[in-house]
């Protein structure tokens, strides 16, 4: 290993690779629940050609290797399950291109989303991407990695839908792009090519190393708005959601139900966010969001809160501060926030479902939902808030985030950014044919198994 | 229970029915037709005012005869269970509202000013004009008026006394004070027109925030260096149920040089800032309301909109500033004007 590690300095220079205990420490856990897995060695490369280098000599001495973006996942994807080194990718963090006109970014692959968001907000103002409401550490290519979704996500869908393509470094060593750029000197888009994106999208990590990405921007608006609407019949909100969507003016919308402050527990709300060009469209687009539940606001069994301007600006923030605010809750720095990404359909049972765990674990909870496209489905969440420093509390967490993904698929959804257990548990109701071709692929595209060994396994 | 005080002989007699006639915002065909909806009020019956009202208070103040119409029709409201918002916006704001049991024994000292429900404004009481005041604030001593635009009498009539007894029993009494600033209509209007016509006892006696103001600048006078702008007001719904007290405001406004410009929708004829009507889903009609209200300021060339209501600013503020207005409460024109 010493010998590996050496290799790694010269590559990167000494600077940018550790084996020191602390630093092993640091990188072998992120906040959630899983526990702890130190890597050999952290190493972090400066440009693709690094990662093609470190990759090779990798694959030669068979060490395992781990690509990190921030490591905010919660679920322990970046933990070196099975040593080998972490492949922290944060130094790659530039902004390669805009494309105004055509509405997308080409970025490296440790950019992360407050640069970017930062970058656009300075040099292109009429432009946005949709942040997820992560720490802006977070980085781009590790949410998309996941299958992620944000702030436009009603607009644009999953954040892997708002992937145009990618230049991907291999575990063999190899350089492969997917999308129009591999065709073209333009990252446009993933059609009309076979996709081969998505052997990187959902894989935790299993199957290369994203080094560049590029990514559709959106309409950045001079006037923006929200609208909370509430409910106190988890039955309803299916089609309350599809209605909502249904107007196709909806920037984003999350559903949230938290037991604290006192005066939430048991409604049920919606934060729809919407942006218009002028004063003059914002007020058509409410009208057209507020006319499409009218049907219920009629009846008085469901309306919008009544906000003045100075109360909204709170849930105006992207990325929105409040989830961080729960993750705290208990203190001592422990959180794990899953999801189950499932059809709309199964609200009412999925919030059903976690309130009975949240009581059966006595777990302070907090859930919601992220509507991705115009209803087409959800990320389900359920976040639990612990004490790292309470080996009780963190089991309670454990327990009740395995009933949740057990619960989750039993109602019809699939654990999102699957912890081990849960990857497990989905393998579990897979169907093997599919299991299968998954195995085909990766032994085809990492003969000596080193992307995140121990993932997405039987 | 007692009823609300009320003389229908008196309705029966009216031959102008202001009430609903000078009702801004339910049209009637005439008197002969506002009085029929009146007297379906009166006898409890069905009236399609009970649909339509806005809430905004006015018809207390339009009635000459005190004989508190908007409250009847409040009661009748909540007891045919017309709710002017949907349920669940109710249910959600009357938890947050509520009582939280957290009050604690405060030494106080004159004035007490009363800052009900509004902690995050108490930062208003400093300078000259507040000299030695302590604040008391918070939804132990909340006066709950508010339940007015949602239907809810008896929400008022349960909470009213308990939040009374908050402020004597944990504030007054030991201090062997028996006087309260109300820095909002809401709480002036709750303990003088509400208390009286719900016969609720008031155990201290309300002082409007107008007296108080008015009184103090007699005291400093010296130290007023007049403002000399002119300046639109907008006279919040509360202001309804004591109507005595606009003069007063004129007083102070001539006071301290602000020249409160006449416009249309002032004074009697003041309109909703446009908070509540979103609460009952009106939101077309609010925006129609906050346009036409600012625009009427803007005519007037005011370089002031000044409020008296913390939710009125809060609702307009930001659309008055965008029209080139300065957003002001009331105690914070005055502090301007002795220099602070
Ligand atoms: C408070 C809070 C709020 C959150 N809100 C959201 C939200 O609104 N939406 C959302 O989608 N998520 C959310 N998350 C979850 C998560 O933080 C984000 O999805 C985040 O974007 C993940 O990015 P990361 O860089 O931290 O990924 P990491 O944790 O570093 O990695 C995630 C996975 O991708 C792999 N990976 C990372 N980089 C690469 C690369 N370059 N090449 C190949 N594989 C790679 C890793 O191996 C791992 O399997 C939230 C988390 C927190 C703590
Ligand atoms: S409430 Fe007053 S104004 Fe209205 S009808 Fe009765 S007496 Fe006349
Ligand atoms: S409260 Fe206002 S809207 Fe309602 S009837 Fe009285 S004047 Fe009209």
């Amino acid at each position: 290993m010493n010998d590996f590690i050496r290799q790694l300095a010269d590559i990167t220079g000494p600077e940018f690779v550790s084996s020191e205990s602390e630093e092993r420490y640091i990188y072998s856990m992120d906040q959630g629940t899983m526990s702890p897995a130190e890597p050999d060695a952290v190493v972090m490369p400066g440009n693709t050609e690094e990662v093609r280098r470190i990759m090779l000599c990798a694959n030669v001495h068979k060490v395992p290797v781990v690509p990190m973006g921030g490591g905010l996942v919660l679920s322990g994807l970046t933990r070196a399950l099975r040593g080998g080194i972490i492949l922290d990718m944060k130094r790659m963090n530039h902004i390669l291109q805009v494309n105004p006109k055509s509405r997308y970014a080409v970025v490296e692959g440790g950019t992360s989303e407050g640069m970017l968001q930062a970058y656009l907000k300075k040099h292109h103002p009429e432009l946005k991407h949709s942040m997820p409401d992560a720490p802006p550490v977070a980085t781009l290519a590790g949410n998309m990695c996941i299958h992620g979704s944000g702030h436009l996500s009603v607009l644009g869908g999953f954040h892997s839908d708002m992937l145009t393509g990618m230049e991907v470094v291999l575990p063999t060593g190899d350089i492969v792009r997917t999308g129009s750029c591999s065709v073209s000197a333009d990252w446009f888009a993933r059609a009309p090519l076979p996709d081969l994106s998505g052997l990187f999208l959902g894989w935790s990590g299993t199957t290369g190393v994203v080094t560049r990405l590029g990514i559709r921007l959106f309409p950045s608006y001079a006037h923006n708005d929200m609208l909370i609407f509430v409910c106190e019949d988890a039955d309803l909100m299916p089609d309350i959601i599809s209605r909502l969507t249904g107007t196709q003016v909806a920037e984003d919308m999350t559903p949230w139900m938290a037991p604290k402050p006192d005066w939430a527990r048991g409604f049920l709300h919606i934060n729809i966010s919407y942006g218009a060009h002028s004063k003059k469209e914002l007020t058509f687009k409410r009208n057209l969001i507020q006319a499409s539940v009218k049907k219920y606001t009629d009846q008085k069994i469901a309306g919008f809160l009544p906000l003045p301007p100075p109360e909204k600006s709170r849930f105006l923030k992207i990325p929105s501060p409040d989830l961080v605010k729960f993750a705290d809750i208990r203190k001592g720095g422990g959180f794990e926030y899953v999801g189950a990404i499932m059809a709309i359909e199964h609200f009412a049972k999925a919030y059903s479902a976690g309130l009975e765990i949240a009581r059966t674990y006595n777990v302070s909870y907090s859930m919601g939902a992220r509507i991705i496209g115009a209803g087409h489905a959800m990320m389900f969440f359920y976040a639990y808030a612990f004490n790292r420093a309470d080996q009780e509390d963190v089991k309670r967490a454990q327990h009740a985030l395995e009933a949740t993904n057990a619960a989750a698929l039993e109602i019809g959804g699939i654990p999102w950014k699957a912890e081990l257990p849960a990857q497990k548990q989905i393998i579990g109701k897979m169907d093997l044919n599919t299991f299968n071709l998954m195995n085909k692929i990766r032994s085809m595209l990492d003969p000596n198994q080193i992307m995140n060994p121990g993932n997405w396994e039987k | 229970m007692p009823a609300i005080k009320f003389d229908p002989e008196l309705c029966a007699g009216c031959e102008t029915v202001d009430c609903l006639m000078k009702c801004q915002y339910i049209e009637f065909a005439g008197i002969s037709d506002a009085k029929a909806e009146k007297s379906k009020i009166n006898a409890g019956e069905e009236s399609r005012v009970l649909y339509e009202c806005l809430t905004c208070y006015a018809c207390q103040e339009y009635c000459r005869f005190g004989n508190n119409p908007f409250y009847l029709l409040v009661e009748l409201q909540e007891k045919k269970g017309i709710l002017p918002a949907p349920k669940p916006i109710v249910e959600e704001q009357l938890r947050m509202m509520s009582p939280k049991g957290r009050i604690t024994p405060q030494k106080v000292r004159s004035p007490v000013v009363d800052m009900c429900a509004f902690p995050m404004l108490t930062g208003c009481v400093r300078g000259k004009l507040f000299e030695g005041a302590s604040v008391i604030s918070g939804n132990d001593i909340f006066c709950n008026i508010m339940w007015l635009h949602f239907a809810k009498n008896s929400v008022i009539r349960d909470r009213i006394p308990k939040i009374m007894d908050n402020i004597i029993s944990f504030y007054l009494k030991d201090s062997k004070i028996d006087e309260i600033v109300c820095f909002h209509d809401e709480c002036y209007g709750a303990y003088t027109s509400t208390a009286e016509a719900f016969g609720i006892q008031v155990p201290f006696k309300p002082v409007h925030l107008f007296d108080y103001i008015n009184r103090r600048l007699d005291e400093i006078r010296e130290k007023i260096k007049p403002v000399n702008e002119k300046i639109a007001y907008q006279r919040p719904c509360s202001n309804r149920l004591s109507p005595e007290t606009d003069k007063i405001l004129d007083e102070i406004f001539t006071k301290i040089g602000a020249d409160r410009v006449p416009r249309k929708y002032d004074r009697e004829n003041a309109l909703c800032c446009g908070g509540v009507p979103r609460a009952q889903q009106r939101d077309e009609l609010a925006d129609q309301l906050v346009e036409k209200n600012i625009r009427d300021m803007v005519s007037t060339g005011a370089k002031y909109c000044v409020f008296n209501c913390p939710f009125c600013m809060a609702t307009l503020g930001q659309e008055v500033a965008e029209h080139g207005l300065m957003p002001v409460l009331v105690s914070d024109l005055v502090l301007i004007a002795l220099g602070e």
